[in-house]
């Protein structure tokens, strides 16, 4: 009898802790969203040390060209690849200096930041799309009609009469078609969505694009490895994924139709191409079905993402300054670490927008540059 | 303070100690003696009673703040969705629809296909080396590769399902005449079979061992086989050990997250066998987290996370029930 009363007492004060404990951090995480927490960018308070996160995508090449810049100037930038998401929502509760993403803000993410954020280009990557047809070849073609067809489940079979038209000569098979597509949320999604909506009005108006979508049809694997695995595995198989991943596992992939009618073989001079053309003043664009005659169609752009005035949560003129000189040596001299990790370096009118968008950047209303 | 007032502090209070015990059981009367204790030792006890009951409170005041904070962040998604969540049987971030039913499909049934492969190998396992090599160099070896099965990453399994599992699936769907896609809800239950027969099999094993031999000897004497033992002592005897076992094998294949993502082929489309791609609640939190832009999209994801804590605070919840009937049989 006593103890069973004791338990009860036992349970009634867990749960009044519990709920007390859930009550006062469901606050601070609301203020902090609300007003933007005072104690941000404390986590390095040197101004020898900037802090950034977001997308994977970019990441090789930022470890590269942040270890060069080391070299040259004694700064230290340590970058966490935690997603575009995650880089998005540190940049909003102001814990990082810049973040990362492989998609410009959605109209929510940009009002959640309360204040005006600036998008850099820094590189441009490619999405390619892989095919697992152990007797062919040839590199196939494809426009995208049929990218669309495949990927909505209308061209179920290799042999399609479609597909066989504009690769003549090449012996398809009448193996049945597997879709392989990313089950993370991921920035190469995106591009290859917004490139299929672009393109396909069924896909716009049954799909979408997104970072994750509701796929019609087709296997679900996690990263690049994830597809290249199911792609390489399963005979038949057909999937989207970074050039740089295919490059480095040769992987077979497929000559897109542009706009211009071209085939084109995707690579880092066909996608740097796809970048030079007419862009917006802040650079907010998808690369997808590109205008360029040259230009591989389905790429994107990865920005860099800081607040366009720099005077926030007392940080100092010098670590604002110190940010700024980054990311321009980021976007001239940085460049010429993007070839080799198959990236795709700016085009001259990338570079051009971003100089422009960068020399925006204010200190309490004064430029930065 | 402590140092000073006592030297030695082992023999003599012991030995006071077994002094008092042996003359209270020899005059037997328990309640009308007080026992003298020194302060020190009415001081230990309170600060030793005080920090488990503080330890036992802090696991408590976890699990209800799980509770809570997963609660409090799904809040958007309850208000909007309601109980369509639930039953929804689309999961569209682009349009904003969230339904968790093809993941909760998904979830039970990779689980319980998992449960129902492992069994006949856990309590195989359990009977041999409870029973039959309780002792000995195999024994002891089989028990620690049994125990090893319990410690490999699942990203290892993940692994290995993929390269290896996934051919031999494929194959056998080929030979059956249903899509090949090797990957799907099959494979991922038998990686999930594999990883949770240590738990049911070693649970069960302690149980088995556990049967008091004068039991077995009656039944033995009686003119019973080794079978018939097995099945009229041994297994009546430890059933809610061998069932509370099963159950903490069930609970493991619920949350297993990284093996079941890289085989089971993430796909929101709601399987029509169990050769079909599927996808389960833990995967699909692990999948998509990371770049869950929208409020309604991360909220809906910690709804998921918190139907799965309730799905397993259920099944576990039927399982004490079901144990409960067992042993009062």
């Amino acid at each position: 009898m006593k103890i069973k009363l004791n338990i009860k007492k036992i349970l009634l004060a867990a749960s009044v802790l519990a709920i007390a404990g859930g009550i006062t951090t469901g606050c601070g995480n609301n203020s902090s969203s609300k007003t933007g927490s005072d104690s941000t960018a404390t986590a390095s308070s040197d101004d020898k040390t900037l802090l950034g996160a977001g997308s994977t995508f970019v990441y090789p090449l930022f470890s590269k060209q942040f270890s060069e810049y080391n070299k040259l100037t004694g700064l230290k930038i340590n970058y966490q690849s935690i997603g575009s998401g995650g880089g998005i929502l540190q940049l909003t509760n102001k814990t990082v200096d810049f973040g990362d993403s492989d998609a410009p803000l959605t109209e929510e993410q940009a009002q959640k930041m309360g204040a005006p954020v600036l998008h850099i280009p820094m590189c441009s990557g490619a999405v390619v799309i892989s095919y697992n047809l152990a007797d062919v070849k040839d590199t196939l073609k494809l426009n995208p009609e049929i990218l669309a067809d495949i990927f909505l489940g209308k061209i179920t079979k290799w042999n399609d009469a479609k597909i066989a038209a504009i690769n003549s000569g090449v012996k398809l098979p009448s193996t049945s078609i597997v879709i392989a597509h990313r089950s993370d949320g991921s920035g190469t999604t995106n591009i290859f969505t917004d490139y299929l909506s672009k393109i396909s009005d069924e896909w716009k108006t049954k799909v979408g694009k997104g970072t994750a979508v509701n796929w019609p049809l087709g296997i679900g694997g996690k990263g690049n490895e994830g597809v290249a695995g199911l792609v390489k595995q399963t005979p038949g198989g057909i999937g989207y994924i970074e050039l740089a991943y295919a490059v480095q596992n040769k992987m077979s992939y497929a000559k897109i139709q542009n706009k211009s009618g071209n085939f084109i073989t995707p690579d880092i001079a066909s996608t740097s191409a796809a970048g030079n053309v007419q862009l917006p003043a802040d650079s907010k664009i998808f690369l997808g079905n590109t205008d360029a005659a040259g230009g591989y169609p389905i790429s994107g752009f990865t920005w860099a993402l800081i607040y366009k005035d720099q005077n926030y949560s007392n940080r100092s003129e010098a670590r604002a300054q110190n940010l700024a000189k980054l990311l321009w040596w980021n976007i001239h001299e940085g460049q010429q670490y993007c070839e080799g990790l198959h990236y795709a370096p700016l085009s001259p009118a990338a570079v051009s927008v971003a100089e422009a968008i960068l020399k925006s950047a204010t200190f309490g209303g004064k430029p930065l540059l | 303070m402590l140092k000073s007032s006592v030297t030695k502090p082992g023999d003599s209070r012991s030995n006071a100690l077994l002094r008092e015990i042996s003359s209270i059981t020899h005059m037997n009367v328990w309640k009308n003696i007080k026992i003298k204790r020194s302060f020190h030792q009415i001081r230990m006890e309170k600060v030793f009673r005080t920090s488990l009951v503080l330890i036992a409170l802090s696991i408590l005041a976890l699990v209800i703040g799980f509770l809570f904070t997963l609660i409090v962040q799904s809040m958007p998604s309850i208000k909007a969705l309601g109980f369509g969540f639930l039953f929804g049987k689309t999961w569209d971030p682009v349009a904003n629809v969230y339904g968790t039913y093809p993941f909760l499909l998904g979830t039970l049934l990779t689980s319980f296909l998992a449960l129902i492969i492992s069994i006949p190998f856990s309590f195989s396992i359990a009977i041999f080396l409870g029973e039959y090599y309780p002792r000995g160099w195999f024994s002891e070896f089989l028990k620690n590769s049994m125990d090893l099965i319990a410690a490999v990453p699942s990203v290892i399994y993940g692994f290995w399902g993929l390269f290896v599992l996934v051919p031999i699936v494929r194959a056998l769907e080929i030979k059956l005449g249903v899509t090949p896609y090797g990957i799907g809800i099959f494979t991922s239950a038998l990686i999930l079979a594999i990883m949770i027969i240590p738990y049911a099999a070693s649970l069960g094993r302690e149980m088995i061992r556990m049967v008091p031999s004068s039991l077995k000897e009656a039944a033995y004497s009686l003119g019973a086989t080794r079978f018939e033992v097995i099945r009229t002592v041994i297994i009546p005897y430890s059933k809610s050990g061998l069932f509370a076992g099963v159950l903490l094998s069930l609970g493991r294949a619920l949350g297993e997250t990284m093996a079941v993502t890289m085989v089971i082929g993430n796909t929101s489309i709601i399987p029509k066998s169990i050769f079909d791609p599927g996808n389960t609640m833990a995967s699909v939190i692990a999948n998509e987290f990371t770049e869950a832009a929208s409020t309604l999209y991360l909220s809906s994801l910690i709804e998921l996370g918190l139907v799965l804590f309730l799905v397993t605070v259920i099944i576990n919840l039927i399982g004490k029930r079901l144990i409960k009937r067992f042993t009062t049989d």
